[in-house]
């Protein structure tokens, strides 16, 4: 086959898969037709990828047997562990799994590029774009590559989730940031056919090498600061990295579909990171500089001028669920610690069965992740019409008989509507505190990771049940059971 | 090499794509944004192909071992992507309705 219909075979495939991911991502606006439009996208990269390897053997010259053991064996290898981590992961853990193939995407992405330019450094295709492009694509993709692995460390209890202080702080920052931009510029202006600087090709590769090594540096040091609680907003952010390193990879390489989809991911991966930071109220800046989230454990006593705290009996907790009409409950991150989906689930199913209308409240960051409470309550099978997000269940507070808040804190905390000097000032929250009576389980008085006393706690419609989440629940469903 | 086109072209193709992300993206619900950033994660699994076509160029050992990293990472990355987003979008699913003793509010 000459390698013009090649060529031309390629691109229309490109275009194909493109349009398969395209169209994956849209289907995924609904419950109903997600799991369609992830198996379209599948299916559009499992033809790009078999076409490019057809295409590779095809071409003139043919694939040597190096490369032809490389790519099956390097696919088998890396299928099997992607396949078997896919499989085996518990659904709480998924977030770090996400992080992880972020993480290798982000790598695979820096090395084509490392690759790329040792590869046509010293001959004519060393022009400035590709020299930008490369510098862009070992950048991003080994800070995310780091970046991620910190990430997940973190959210897999490997690395303290409490932000780590580095030493040197931003003056580290600027260090590095100076390294590499002066790498890049070595690059840049020793590229071309006429360099400004006429270096030899060892010491650009070397540059190459400088930038890669400060860029991974600071991967490291950029997420460490960051508190446990707000990873989600960096694995979302750093996913939207990962794509714009693989469409650099795609300029690299001159490769259109590394372009679109690359392209794709950056701009889903921006939107969620925004849509996160709003939910939470926080710039995206302000996490970036870190050291406010605590995360977990931030144990801190409430103080007293807030008024009484009423504690209410699993008894008395029980008698209230069972002869409610409407409950709404209330999941949060301590629901999602404590892996309370199964048992809040069968509360709801004990709560039905009786004649109670159970509803879900799911504030837009509950969990780790977006939608993360979701998926950890799909898993337990509550029903997702029972689901509702934040704009649909508000206005049903004030007509709930008991609001059952587990493990949720800053998202129920009403200061957000009412005292503009407060830091969650603004925050978009759940007005539990409209309901006729609120139940909150909940393991002490600590604070949520913004760090500031919840007011719902002491309102006397509130009672509170100071147990952990899964335990709390497992008593509730136990004495619901013996009325 | 592989389907090459220019410079300006590409960078059409670039900021297009990204339009078009932001489009379909801005439309999912909440409830579907984990999955849909494992799904998105799983997309930028394409970075494999690049990986396979810089396994078709090295002709020494540095470059195999290059070569075999990033087809290994990108395997997996494509590979776990979709399967970790297949589990999560297949306990999406309906249950049959429960009787309800107080019908006329939603189900």
């Amino acid at each position: 086959m000459s390698s013009e219909t090649l060529d031309s075979i390629v691109i229309l495939v490109g275009v194909l898969a493109a349009s398969c991911f395209v169209i994956g991502l849209h289907y995924m606006n609904s419950p109903a037709t997600a799991r369609t439009g992830n198996r379209i996208s599948a299916a559009g990269m499992s033809v790009a990828v078999v076409v490019t390897f057809l295409a590779l053997v095809a071409r003139e010259g043919g694939l040597s047997s190096e490369g032809l053991i490389i790519i099956v064996g390097g696919f088998l290898v890396g299928g099997a562990a992607g396949l078997f981590l896919a499989l085996r992961v518990a659904m709480t853990a998924m977030p770090q799994l996400v992080s992880l193939f972020n993480a290798v995407g982000g790598g695979a992405a820096a090395l084509v590029a490392l690759f790329d330019y040792g590869h046509v450094v010293g001959t004519p295709e060393e022009d400035v774009s590709t020299a930008i492009f490369v510098v862009l694509g070992v950048v991003i993709g080994s800070v995310t590559f780091a970046g991620s692995l910190i990430a997940s460390g973190k959210l897999q209890g490997l690395i303290s989730g409490k932000p780590i202080a580095i030493p040197g702080g931003q003056v580290t920052t600027a260090v590095l940031g100076i390294v590499a931009i002066a790498g890049t510029l070595v690059l840049v202006l020793g590229a071309g056919e006429s360099p400004i600087l006429d270096l030899s090709s060892e010491v650009k590769i070397l540059a190459l090498l400088v930038i890669f090594a400060a860029s991974l540096t600071f991967g490291v040091t950029m997420v460490l600061p960051i508190g446990g609680a707000d990873m989600p907003v960096v694995i979302s952010l750093l996913n939207s990295f990962t794509g714009t390193a693989a469409a650099m990879s795609g300029f690299v390489l001159e490769s259109p579909l590394l372009i679109i989809a690359g392209a794709l991911v950056g701009a889903a991966g921006g939107i969620l990171t925004k849509l996160m930071a709003d939910a939470m109220n926080r710039s995206l800046l302000n996490i970036m500089v870190g050291g406010f989230g605590g995360g977990e454990g931030t144990q801190a006593a409430m103080a007293s001028e807030g008024g009484t705290v009423r504690e209410v009996g699993v008894d008395d907790a029980a008698i209230q669920l069972a002869y409610a009409q409407n409950v709404i409950v209330v999941p949060g991150y301590g629901l999602a610690v404590a892996q309370a989906q199964h048992a809040v689930r069968e509360l709801g199913d004990i709560l039905e069965a009786r004649g109670v209308n159970v509803s879900y409240a799911i504030h837009p960051v509950a969990g780790r992740m977006p939608g993360h409470m979701n998926v950890l309550l799909a898993e337990a099978n509550v029903p997702y019409p029972q689901l509702k997000e934040m704009e649909d269940i508000n206005p049903e507070f004030p007509r709930c008989d008991v609001a059952l808040v587990i493990g949720a804190n800053d998202v129920t905390n009403p200061v957000a509507r009412t005292d503009p000097s407060s830091p969650i000032y603004g925050m978009p929250i759940l007005d539990v505190d409209e309901a006729k009576s609120i139940i909150v389980i909940k393991r002490s008085m600590g604070r949520g990771y913004a760090g500031i006393d919840n007011t719902l706690y002491t309102n006397p419609k509130t009672g509170m049940l100071f147990a952990d989440a899964k335990h709390g629940l497992e008593e509730l469903i136990g004495a619901v059971k013996a009325l | 090499m592989n389907g090459e086109i220019s410079l300006l072209g590409s960078l059409v193709i670039f900021v297009l794509a990204i339009l078009v992300g932001f489009e379909v993206i801005s439309k999912v619900p909440a409830t579907l944004h984990t999955p849909l950033m494992s799904g998105a994660n799983s997309i930028h699994g394409i970075v494999l192909i690049g990986g396979m076509i810089i396994a078709a160029t090295a002709s020494d050992l540095l470059g195999y071992l290059l070569a075999a990293i990033a087809v290994v990472f990108g395997a997996m990355n494509v590979v776990g992507g979709y399967v970790v987003t297949d589990r999560m979008l297949q306990m999406f699913r309906k249950r049959p309705a429960t009787p309800k003793a107080d019908p006329g509010k939603e189900a």
